[in-house]
């Protein structure tokens, strides 16, 4: 494939040596383009996009990885305190950018919608130059702008996604994920729940009917099933929905003793806070006090449903009231920035752009191809989730995860949800050729040229 | 080519607008602090043509007949999911993708129109709002084994595609013409300009010139006069013992293919579909692009698709670095006002800005853009009043 | 036979929010003439002055409190609210507590000048433009306010509950009885639906019995005449434009308890209310009204797990297929008027 563009930026450079008068030559005449690969840095600054959410229901999730990003920039040019730079085991980063290259960016609204998220990116890779594009805030951008790095020839950093299929069956060379997934969630509730809620329990799914809550409601209810309870009925509920009181009112009829929503974002803050007003967790089915369950939390979504999160279990990937090194260094430069602890979005983002900065380095090259060699089985700690690895088979990250619960007296607006248990990484992972995650093939690298 | 003179006037200038749109829309040069509302590189130029197509279909029905569709996004979904069907199946040249795309759009669009033309005005509206948001809402949820639901779908190497040879190991399947691959680009360096050539945009221009053209031969033609009755009057049509109908339905399914075609292009450019594309907001979308450029012009749509996809893709990317970097040499306490004033409506804040200018637009413009074009056109021939007479591009069809 | 008791009830809570922002978008469309496609903002702002008193109510300022820290480690920063230092804790609690119905009385004012301002500076001068326009400046005010309700509030749902007293919810089926459980209603619900009846009752009267209201009907019929009688027409209509707006910001109101409210939940309810709206049949109250409930009712049957079973998807489309199928048996919806909005 002849598809040899450059960096805009660096041409101009070219463009002024080659031809002030107007002399030109086609692309695959000049020099630089012997790079091998796509939008290879020229000069001495490297572009980065950065492609989140800035409308739509997401957009307070998006601005928050946006200013992950940010402080990640910062940190990576070797300003501010260095945050996670300073406890991650990998000592490949300098502070002088990356490959002494000083980072820049651009930035897109995905308006969670793929159209809108491949327009942006597209407009990232071959107007501004970048050699990496990451962010996101929903599976189906994800995977749709995953699809595009990899046609374009350019490395992918998923933001938050958490469907199964982003490293399933929609995997691809070129693409990353840090943050965990469906399954994961699942496998790190069922032994907790069991803890909490004994082995003998009847439990009714709603789901939010597209493909995240398809892997999520498949997830917890394998396992949950393994563990003994019983899965009375499983419900599936429009995205557009925003009443859930005539999915909710039949609950209590059917005998169910749990209620798991399979419900992100709006949906979840609309759901849980109706099923708490029909008073369901007030309620005692078959002699045991009645339950809900949130699979996927997230704390800037749990705001919105205010009190109603209390005592309700969930998973999440990341929660800045962790102890370690690594959450205490990073919550301390965000919150030092911003004045306000960072959410889980910003951390995955943020541990993302250093990982991707980190691997350039150890690879010696923004070449994609160097990129992808680089994370491939790399094996880190010190960002926040403890030890953890980049699995080279799917590019999905395996690491601890965390089981949270809804904090009964809250100290301050920020402090919504507290940690029950850190699942360690080994219940958490699974075969790379599992069933939930069956049907995708990772391909190989492009490099884009 | 059966045109007068005007229209082929209009035609050529619109060709070599389309020829020559990666040297207007890169107006600025490389690393000014301009070059920021640069817009040609060949997404957004691709965009802009395909849009255009889609709003020259929809303005045959609505700008013509009077009759206003709001689902018409779900007939350009229905065209992207058949091309890219054919992708995975067939072959990942753009040929036969684009051709099924037009056929199922126009066979789909020929059943809801067959429906909804048995009511009109605002029944109409609704009808047809209702079979775009239904197919959106099953698109996403219970088809998902036929649509990929929210993930959408995209060609895989691991696909059939019968007609094609197995891809070396490493190559991802690209959409192409007999080889020709459409993200294939040709740069032009002058000075500081970079100027991008993209075989993909200029196939979507060459077929937005067909239709373009198309289009006016149907404004011209006695059908076109026969949907101009039915705007004007449906009633009176009605008593001279005209069956109204099958005129309208045509009209109807011509739009619908239209949309199909648009598609079908999108996805040869860029070779992914989301039930997103079907949501009632792209349905308004392209209503806004008619009314913005002018309705029952022939120019207007196609400026009101650049219009809104410009806006869309170009404002949304201008961030505070950017602003600071423009502001940069005003002093600090001018620079710092000046970020607070313009930050809300830019970046994040895109829509606002949008949703001010359609206020302005309708408020101060009811022909849309094509009528701001024509005052302006008028305060330099004010000498010349004799030229008050409409032509061929600026009569709406009313 | 519990089950559908649960559903109806569903339908009737849901249906009365659809009605009210229905009989909005009728009234503003049966007297002006105007497709308002900032009705759904106007419901939206109407929750915002919800939020918006709540946030005054609780306008606070800070107390280091040194035996407690905040994330980084520093003295925690108390927040208390000014309402406590003058009415004493206990008091403003209650106060706070019962922000959502106190807002009624905020809304009230604050719509009726939103509908008045909007009425006088923009809409008035679409009266005789098509009424593509009409869609277009109003759909392009409702980006403008959802946007800048966005900027200063932020994407994220805000919590807005209900008083304590209306929290929980009610045990029909022990009064039917049926087993403890199986019929439950949410109180804030009832208040909801009770509410709901009363605005409409109160618009209907007040149409119907008023002086006022007959000049309005009669302008609605046939607006030149009444102008000819000598009426102030114009004034008449700029104050049912308030009417309207204040209908569709306490529909607003007193939804925040039942769902956070976000900047985009106008937008979300925009298609449903004209799907409503025609449906009934343009330009008729009662029509809006009726339709606003079998639509709720229909929903809600169409969510019960034994009809998904069988009809996969059905909930995902219901409201669209019955809208097809009305307005394919009755040419202008349920109760609508010959040669209204059909050209």
């Amino acid at each position: 494939m002849s598809n040899s563009k450059l960096t805009r930026r660096g041409l101009i450079k070219t463009g002024a040596v080659a031809g002030a008068a107007g002399l030109t030559l086609p692309t695959y005449l000049r020099a630089d383009a012997h790079a091998g690969y796509l939008n290879a840095p020229q000069g001495d600054t490297v572009t980065l996009g950065f492609n989140v959410p800035q409308s739509g229901p997401y957009a307070d999730e998006g601005a928050d990885e946006l200013r992950a990003y940010e402080l990640a920039v910062e940190h990576l040019n070797g300003g501010g305190d260095g945050g996670m730079m300073n406890t991650f085991t990998s000592k490949a980063l300098q502070g002088n950018g990356i490959l002494g290259k000083k980072v820049e960016y651009v930035t897109g609204d995905t308006q969670t919608k793929s159209d809108a998220a491949r327009a942006s990116a597209k407009s990232m890779i071959e107007k501004d130059g970048a050699v990496m594009i990451t962010g996101g805030s929903s599976s189906g951008v994800a995977v749709a702008v995953q699809a595009l790095c990899q046609e374009a020839g350019v490395i992918f950093m998923a933001g938050l996604t958490h469907s199964n299929d982003t490293t399933g069956k929609d995997k691809r060379a070129n693409g990353f994920r840090h943050f965990f997934n469906s399954y994961m969630s699942g496998a790190a509730l069922a032994p907790v729940l069991k803890n909490a809620y004994g082995s003998d329990r009847k439990a009714y799914h709603l789901t939010a009917d597209y493909n995240w809550g398809y892997t999520t409601e498949e997830a917890v209810k394998s396992s949950t099933e393994a563990m003994g309870w019983e899965t009375v009925n499983a419900v599936k509920t429009p995205l557009t929905q925003t009443d859930f009181s005539s999915y909710i009112a039949p609950v209590l009829q059917s005998g169910a003793d749990v209620l798991v929503l399979n419900h992100y974002g709006g949906n979840m803050v609309n759901s849980l806070t109706n099923a708490v007003q029909f008073g369901l967790r007030d309620k005692q089915v078959n002699g045991k006090n009645f339950e809900i369950i949130v699979p996927l939390y997230s704390r800037l979504m749990a705001k919105g449903a205010g009190a109603n999160v209390k005592g309700i279990f969930g998973s999440t990937n990341w929660h800045w009231s962790l102890t370690d090194e690594g959450s205490k260094a990073f919550v301390q430069s965000f919150g030092t920035k911003y004045g306000f602890p960072p959410s889980q979005a910003a951390h995955t983002c943020y541990v993302q752009a250093l990982l991707y900065a980190d691997a350039c380095e150890r690879a010696g090259t923004f070449n994609p191809c160097g990129v992808v060699e680089a994370l491939e089985g790399f094996e880190f700690d010190g960002m926040g989730n403890g030890k953890t690895l980049y699995r080279a088979d799917d590019h999905q990250c395996f690491k601890d995860v965390l089981v949270v619960k809804g904090k009964e007296n809250p100290t301050s607006e920020f402090d919504l949800l507290e940690i029950v248990e850190v699942t360690p990484v080994e219940q958490v992972t699974y075969a790379p050729d599992h069933p939930q995650f069956a049907g995708g093939s990772l391909g190989t690298c492009n490099p884009g040229a | 080519m059966g045109l007068t003179k005007k229209d082929f006037t209009l035609l050529i200038i619109v060709a070599i607008l389309c020829v020559f749109a990666p040297f207007i829309l890169n107006p600025f040069p490389e690393g000014s602090a301009m070059a920021q509302f640069n817009a040609g590189y060949p997404d957004l130029m691709q965009r802009l043509v395909i849009f255009g197509i889609f709003a020259i279909g929809f303005n045959i029905l609505f700008g013509l007949t009077g009759y206003l569709s709001f689902g018409h996004a779900a007939f350009l979904g229905v065209g992207s999911y058949a091309a890219i069907w054919m992708m995975k199946l067939l072959t990942m040249n753009v040929i036969p993708a684009i051709v099924i795309s037009v056929l199922v759009a126009g066979l789909f669009s020929l059943l809801v129109g067959w429906i909804s033309l048995r009511r009109s005005g605002i029944y109409f509206s609704i009808l047809t709002l209702a079979f775009a948001q239904m197919s959106y809402a099953l698109a996403y949820s219970v088809l998902t084994p036929i649509t990929g639901g929210e993930t959408g779908l995209q060609p895989k190497y691991t696909d059939p595609r019968i007609l094609d040879g197995a891809l070396e190991p490493g190559q991802t399947p690209r959409a192409n013409l007999f080889g020709l691959d459409m993200k294939q680009s040709f740069e032009l360096t002058m000075g500081d300009w970079v100027f991008t050539f993209n075989a993909g945009y200029y196939v979507a221009a060459v077929i937005m010139l067909v239709a373009f053209y198309l289009s006016i031969r149907i404004f011209r033609s006695p059908f076109g006069m026969m949907l101009r009755a039915v705007k004007s009057n449906q009633q009176r049509l009605n008593y001279t013992g005209l069956n109204s109908k099958p005129y309208t339905l045509a009209a109807f399914v011509i739009s619908g293919m239209y949309a199909g075609l648009a598609g079908g292009l999108l996805v040869a450019m860029d070779t992914q579909v989301g039930a997103e594309r079907m949501f009632w907001t792209a349905s308004g979308e392209v209503v806004l692009m008619t009314i913005l450029g002018g309705a029952g012009t022939l120019i207007g749509p196609v400026l009101g698709a650049g219009f809104i996809k410009y806006f869309e893709n170009i404002v949304s990317k201008i961030n505070k670095s950017i602003l600071e970097q423009w502001f940069a040499f005003m002093p600090d306490g001018i620079e710092d006002l000046l970020i607070t004033l313009v930050y809300p409506f830019i970046g994040k804040g895109w829509h606002l800005t949008l949703g001010i200018l359609f206020m302005l637009v309708v408020i101060f413009l009811p022909g849309g853009l094509v009528e701001g074009g024509q005052r302006v056109g008028r305060l330099f021939k004010r000498k010349k009043p004799a030229d008050d007479k409409p032509d061929g591009k600026t009569t709406p069809a009313e | 036979m519990d089950a559908i008791i649960l559903q109806i009830l569903n339908g009737l809570d849901k249906g009365s929010a659809y009605a009210l922002i229905a009989l909005g978008l009728t009234l503003i469309f049966g007297t002006l003439g105007v497709v308002n496609f900032a009705h759904g903002a106007l419901f939206m702002i109407g929750a915002f002055c919800a939020v918006t008193l709540s946030r005054i109510l609780t306008l606070s300022h800070t107390v280091i409190d040194e035996t407690q820290k905040d994330f980084l480690g520093n003295p925690l920063k108390v927040d208390v609210p000014y309402i406590y230092d003058i009415f004493g804790q206990a008091t403003g609690d209650v106060i706070i507590d019962w922000a959502v119905p106190l807002s009624i009385l905020f809304a009230i004012p604050v719509m009726v000048g939103i509908g008045f301002a909007m009425e006088r500076g923009l809409i008035k001068h679409f009266y005789k433009r098509p009424h593509a326009d009409q869609i277009l400046v109003t759909f392009g005010l409702a980006i403008v306010l959802q946007e800048i309700i966005k900027y200063f509030y932020g994407a994220n749902p805000i919590p807005t509950p209900a008083p304590d007293a209306f929290r929980g919810s009610f045990d029909f089926g022990a009064m039917l009885g049926f087993d403890p459980n199986t019929i439950i209603y949410p109180y804030w619900r009832l208040v909801y639906f009770a509410f709901a009846a009363v605005i409409i009752g109160a618009v209907f009267a007040f149409l119907q019995f008023t002086t006022f209201g007959m000049v309005v009907r009669a302008g609605m019929a046939d607006r030149e005449t009444v102008g000819l009688l000598g009426i102030n027409i114009d004034k008449r209509f700029t104050i049912m434009f308030g009417i309207a707006a204040a209908v569709a910001g306490l529909a607003g109101v007193m939804y925040t308890p039942i769902n956070s409210p976000n900047y985009h939940m106008g937008m979300d309810f925009l298609v449903l209310s004209f799907v409503v709206v025609v449906v009934g049949g343009m330009g008729s109250l009662s029509g809006a009204v009726l339709a606003g409930f079998l639509l709720g009712i229909l929903e809600s049957f169409a969510s019960m797990a034994i009809v998904l079973e069988t009809l996969p998807g059905i909930n995902q489309i219901i409201i669209y297929l019955v809208a097809i199928i009305i307005l394919l048996t009755r040419p202008r919806g349920l109760m609508g008027r010959k040669g209204v909005m059909e050209e």
